[in-house]
């Protein structure tokens, strides 16, 4: 029995946007949608621990919120108290509580990693692009610093540029920007090689755009994925480097809560007070998680043969 | 295959070259005198003058870079600004840990990574598959100190079954040394055997796709000789190459394993050095490590070579 082919049922076909194909593959990818979630939750936690946005207005200090005491009240009395209901991860050394000041201390490292991939992120992706489009003698040079760079492990290099620079929250992101630039040359120089073989890009050169012009309209969005996802794992280990650098004393300035400087006071009572130590450590564990899930995800969806 | 290890050997010497001279800028814009940091800030002036003389910083820059380059390639580090010990005393004595750590912490990592990675490539999507994801990324995201912190309170002070703190002697007694290797060589060694355990799970899954791996199924070979033979031997390279990277990304992050164990090292010189602007020490000790990361990417060009005899053409 055969049907005409126009009585058919025909599917019914909405044909979607772009943002709304990308949404749809990224919200089918769990691991890349949790680790969405978390970021989202991390960046509020952030942003909400104080009541700045009313107290810029009203010209007063901020007042903590979301925080329940003020990361910076000191009661020596009950120092090194266990948790309890009030402290529900406990005092540290100076009677602070431990709870208020790891919320506070997400700035630090949301701040950190954020700004610090930023900087390292946008001048990696422009030296890059730089090298892999222009070729010849530009591109020997900055690849081949970028080599010198990359001979430096990366925990020497954020030291050796804190040597330079000094302590504080703005140098330990230009020592970590730095730090991770050289990765982003890398991975845009080697993409940009191969997206300007491309015809449309020939085409586009043909008819007469201008060199910067093409580089900006034609090959930068096609490799933009792929920066995303590097952003995001260097997100990652830029939130654990700062971390690191806390721990060993080269910070963020004592009054200011961070984790890795929270953990360095605690390691002293270890046995007696595990808790300064242990908490902050969570913390630093859930965020560098929560980046690492959404870019391991994320480049699931960009290339879902590899994963590494 | 000689004229390729000639050739690898001569391209790493201008890249040596740039890493010395980049090391000796650097170290030259710290900001402040060093002769007088290292004197203090009540030193007289003719003290710190003279300091400044003894340490050759009068002389013009391009002299002091030629007497670095000089003395470097008589692995003459000079003496500690501090302590005024020489230099090459203190790396002689720091060195065999650090490299005895990193090379523990590197072998843990491939000695673990590669089955476990090998495993979870056979179990593809199911359960084991997906928690050894989880815990391989959990892995990537715990940073070294708090590992380190967790092993010590479990092993060292619950348990009492290895030593927290120290490297014991390593040149006197090496067998009874081992005990206090086995916390910061496992601390040091977590992330790269978690990203090994990746890159061969998907390296192994690669290969396993391939008609030579189905041919020699279709043979009747056991599983086993195919998987080694076969599929692992394939996997190999980028196994060799992200052994290579982790080597020398360890050897930096060694300095901090060393500081919560309290090892001594070249981590313990280094942090030491910045801590109180000891800059003789401070250079020669960044030399070092940049030295070992251009002879480590060397080996595993070299071994890249060995093993893929196209490369090498």
């Amino acid at each position: 029995m055969e049907q005409d082919i126009n009585t058919l049922e025909q599917p019914i076909v909405r044909l979607r946007s772009q943002r709304e194909r990308l949404w749809h593959t990224f919200s089918r990818n769990r691991t890349a949608l949790l680790g969405l979630i978390m970021v989202i939750v991390i960046v509020l936690v952030a942003t909400f621990a104080d009541d700045w946005f009313v107290a810029v207005f009203q010209g007063r200090d901020a007042q903590h919120l979301l925080a329940p005491f003020d990361p910076a009240k000191q009661d020596t009395r009950s120092r090194l108290q266990p948790p309890d209901e009030a402290h529900r991860m406990g005092l540290d050394t100076y009677g602070r509580d431990v709870t208020s000041r790891i919320i506070y201390g997400t700035r630090v490292s949301l701040l950190v990693g954020i700004l610090s991939v930023a900087l390292g992120g946008a001048i990696g992706t422009f030296l890059g692009l730089i090298a892999g489009y222009a070729g010849g003698k530009v591109e020997d040079w900055i690849m081949r610093s970028v080599d010198v760079l990359m001979a430096f492990p990366s925990l020497i290099m954020g030291l050796m540029v804190l040597a330079v620079l000094g302590p504080g929250m703005s140098k330990m992101i230009i020592a970590i920007g730095i730090m991770c630039s050289p990765a982003f040359v890398r991975v845009v120089h080697s993409s940009t090689l191969s997206v300007k073989e491309n015809d449309f890009v020939l085409a586009a050169r043909s008819i007469g755009v201008g060199k910067f012009r093409t580089v900006r309209v034609h090959i930068l969005p096609n490799i933009l994925g792929e920066v995303v996802v590097l952003a995001s794992i260097y997100t990652a280990t830029a939130i654990r480097v700062e971390a690191n650098l806390s721990f060993i004393g080269l910070g963020v300035a004592p009054p200011t809560p961070a984790w890795g400087t929270m953990i360095r006071d605690g390691t002293q009572y270890l046995t007696t007070a595990p808790w300064i130590s242990i908490f902050p450590g969570l913390a630093i564990l859930i965020t560098v998680l929560a980046f690492n899930l959404l870019g391991d995800g994320m480049r699931d969806i960009i290339d879902p043969k590899s994963y590494t | 295959m000689l004229r390729y290890i000639i050739r690898r050997i001569i391209l790493a010497i201008p890249i040596l070259l740039a890493v010395f001279t980049l090391v000796f800028l650097v170290v030259r814009i710290i900001p402040g005198d060093p002769a007088q940091s290292a004197l203090g800030d009540y030193a007289s002036k003719e003290a710190v003058e003279a300091l400044r003389e003894r340490m050759g910083l009068n002389k013009p820059l391009l002299v002091q870079y030629f007497h670095f380059l000089g003395d470097l390639v008589r692995l003459d580090f000079g003496e500690s600004l501090i302590s005024g010990k020489p230099i090459s005393e203190q790396v002689a004595y720091a060195l065999p840990y650090t490299l005895e750590l990193t090379l523990a912490a590197v072998i843990f990592g491939v000695l673990l990574g590669v089955p476990l990675g090998v495993f979870t490539a056979l179990n593809r999507n199911n359960a084991i598959d997906y928690l050894g994801r989880v815990l391989s990324l959990a892995g990537l995201s715990v940073p070294a100190f708090y590992f380190g912190i967790l092993l010590i309170l479990i092993f060292a002070v619950e348990l009492g079954w290895l030593p927290a703190v120290g490297g014991g002697d390593l040149v006197g007694e090496p067998f009874k040394s081992l005990k206090y290797l086995v916390l910061p060589a496992v601390t040091l060694g977590l992330i790269m055997t978690t990203s090994v355990t990746r890159l061969s799970r998907s390296a192994m899954l690669n290969v396993l796709s391939e008609d030579y791996v189905r041919t020699a199924r279709a043979k009747g070979l056991a599983e086993r000789v195919v998987l080694i033979k076969h599929a692992l031997r394939a996997a190999l390279l980028p196994i060799v190459s992200i052994t290579g990277f982790w080597a020398a990304s360890l050897i930096g992050d060694s300095v901090l394993t060393e500081f919560i164990f309290s090892r001594p090292g070249l981590g313990k010189m280094l942090v030491g050095a910045i801590l109180q602007r000891d800059y003789t020490a401070l250079q020669s000790v960044m030399v070092i490590y940049a030295a070992f990361v251009v002879a480590i990417n060397l080996i595993t060009d070299l071994t890249y070579g060995l093993l893929d005899p196209r490369i090498s053409h």
